[in-house]
């Protein structure tokens, strides 16, 4: 009998789609002189202090698995770094991941039965829905606004509640509109959820980049560290996004239950990393403050940049990213990436690949130095005057 | 507000009146003001670019001289300073505690140029007791720029 890979491949996984910004950038990868904002990495490298750590802990043989959960020392130190956001964890509520994602999917795949419903804002990053989907559970979404920055509004929330809702994901400061949410806005998450008894997943990856007021936790409101899983990592605070390092923390029976599934699954995150980890937190001020604070720059140069070109960009509170309407053009997000990239060779991402409602939005990064943003931005706006 | 202004500028000499206006919140005239005062108040002495000469066929040498010294009666170490910062040649001079007093760095296009000028000119000056001349003969990092060649962007795409 003749083979067919076809019919050996999970029908879940037959019918995911491929995200649309891998499509978009296998096209770039080919054009030579093509400038990208595209990339949703730190362009700074991991600051030395944290990989000469690494390498130390090479060189003192230390190639070992470490506990499923992770190092005590680092479950400790995130324990401790974490009160910045006024958060209060012991070790055995926290476990080490290997990165922000696999948390997402552990909580997903820890918590979801078949049919439960997950409601997930977007735009947002992509990977919550396959999540979702493969754990057997139904994603619901929520289109937020840009007249509302993009924030979850109760309203929202309220209306896609059902019976079946088992978890919300939050995802603040986020990817792909930098939006954040204030401490009042999430009092108001925070209320139905507790009333409505559902979980919550609160993917806070970019905690460190919030540019205005400080990041807040919704777990840190009353009642709500008990029903929240806080997924971070050092990807995006330590731009060490290769090293694949994340947390979870939360209810330590859900953490309990989150480890098992990760110990059949991983084992342990990376050693080298961890190593790396532990430094980062107990010296990365320094590091974590010279980045926000150029990243900060970058971030109303490019807003800037954008409204006077005539295509309206609310100013993004945090992560690395700006989402401004492309609208006026007349234009889809896709055609509007794809013509721009063919006439001026600058790539940047379909805010559609981050859901429906990114529809009429790009996702322009700015982890760039400010003399790639400037040139960037002089194309676009020839791009844009041309029409 | 002004100390932010700074650190941005000291970081990146490149920045227009426009772009720093943006990046302090502020307005193009606000920040054309500040810098003429903080020039005239002497807090912005300047501005240069950095060069790595290695990477042209000019010759420079750069030496840093270390200097002991005896404060003359009346003049202290001040006085001595000036004497020796009004020469073209010297690039950077500071007052320093430890084993010695003075140290300069000298740039010039040879060698034989740089030892002439310190046993000409500061060897032989009253107050100075000892000389010590370190030869650079590379610079990794200057003022915060590596003069390695810098790592391409190798960021791969992903999905994220």
């Amino acid at each position: 009998m003749n083979f067919n890979p076809d019919n050996f491949i999970n029908k879940t996984v037959t019918d995911m789609q491929p995200s649309g910004i891998r499509k978009f950038f296998d096209i770039v990868a080919q054009m030579s002189d093509a400038i990208s904002l595209g990339v949703g990495e730190p362009d700074f490298i991991t600051p030395w202090h944290i990989r000469e750590e690494g390498i130390y802990s090479l060189e003192k043989g230390r190639t070992y698995y470490t506990s499923n959960a992770g190092l005590l020392e680092l479950r400790s130190e995130i324990c401790n770094y974490i009160k910045k956001f006024d958060l209060d964890y012991s070790p055995s509520e926290a476990l080490v991941t290997v990165g922000g994602s696999e948390a997402i999917d552990l909580a997903m795949r820890t918590v979801l039965n078949p049919g439960d419903e997950v409601i997930i804002h977007e735009p947002s990053f992509v990977c919550y829905k396959p999540c979702v989907t493969l754990a057997g559970g139904v994603p619901v979404t929520i289109e937020t606004k840009a007249e509302n920055e993009f924030r979850l509004t109760p309203e929202e929330l309220l209306e896609k509640i059902t019976p079946k809702t088992k978890m919300l994901v939050l995802s603040y400061p986020n990817n792909p509109t930098g939006a954040t949410m204030s401490k009042e806005d999430l009092e108001k998450i925070a209320k139905i959820a507790i009333e409505k008894d559902i979980l919550v997943l609160s993917d806070e990856i970019y905690a460190e980049l919030t540019y205005v007021g400080k990041h807040c936790s919704i777990a840190s409101l009353p009642q709500m560290k008990e029903r929240t899983i806080v997924v971070n990592g050092f990807s995006k605070a330590f731009a060490m996004t290769g090293w694949r390092l994340g947390f979870a923390l939360g209810n330590e029976k859900i953490i309990k239950a989150m480890t098992k599934v990760h110990q059949y699954a991983i084992m342990s995150s990376p050693t080298t990393s961890q190593y790396a980890a532990i430094e980062a937190l107990k010296n990365g001020e320094l590091s974590i403050n010279t980045m926000v604070s150029e990243y900060d720059n970058r971030r109303k140069v490019i807003t800037e940049g954008f409204n006077r070109m005539g295509l309206t960009c609310y100013q993004p509170k945090g992560a690395f990213y700006v989402f401004p309407c492309i609208k006026s053009t007349g234009m889809t997000s896709e055609e509007f990436c794809n013509k721009l990239l063919e006439s001026q060779k600058v790539a940047v991402v379909p805010g559609t690949a981050f859901g429906a409602s990114g529809e009429g939005f790009v996702r322009v990064s700015y982890a760039y130095s400010i003399k790639q943003i400037n040139t960037a931005l002089e194309r676009i706006k020839l791009f844009v005057e041309s029409l | 507000m002004d100390e932010k202004l700074l650190t941005i500028m000291e970081n990146n000499g490149d920045l227009s009146l426009e772009q720093l206006a943006i990046m302090t919140d502020s307005t193009v005239d606000e920040i054309a003001k500040k810098l003429d005062d903080m020039r005239d108040n002497g807090i912005i002495r300047g501005k240069k670019t950095i060069i790595n000469w290695e990477k042209t066929s000019k010759d420079v040498v750069t030496a840093l001289i270390e200097l002991k010294v005896t404060p003359q009666r009346g003049e202290g170490f001040d006085k001595i300073a000036e004497k020796i910062y009004k020469f073209q040649e010297v690039q950077s001079l500071y007052l320093v505690a430890g084993t010695y007093d003075l140290l300069v760095t000298i740039e010039h296009d040879t060698m034989q140029k740089v030892a002439h000028f310190v046993s000409s000119r500061l060897a032989t000056m009253d107050s100075v007791v000892a000389t010590s001349t370190h030869f650079i003969l590379k610079k990794y990092k200057y003022e915060g720029f590596t003069f390695e060649e810098e790592e391409k962007d190798t960021r791969q795409v992903i999905t994220i």
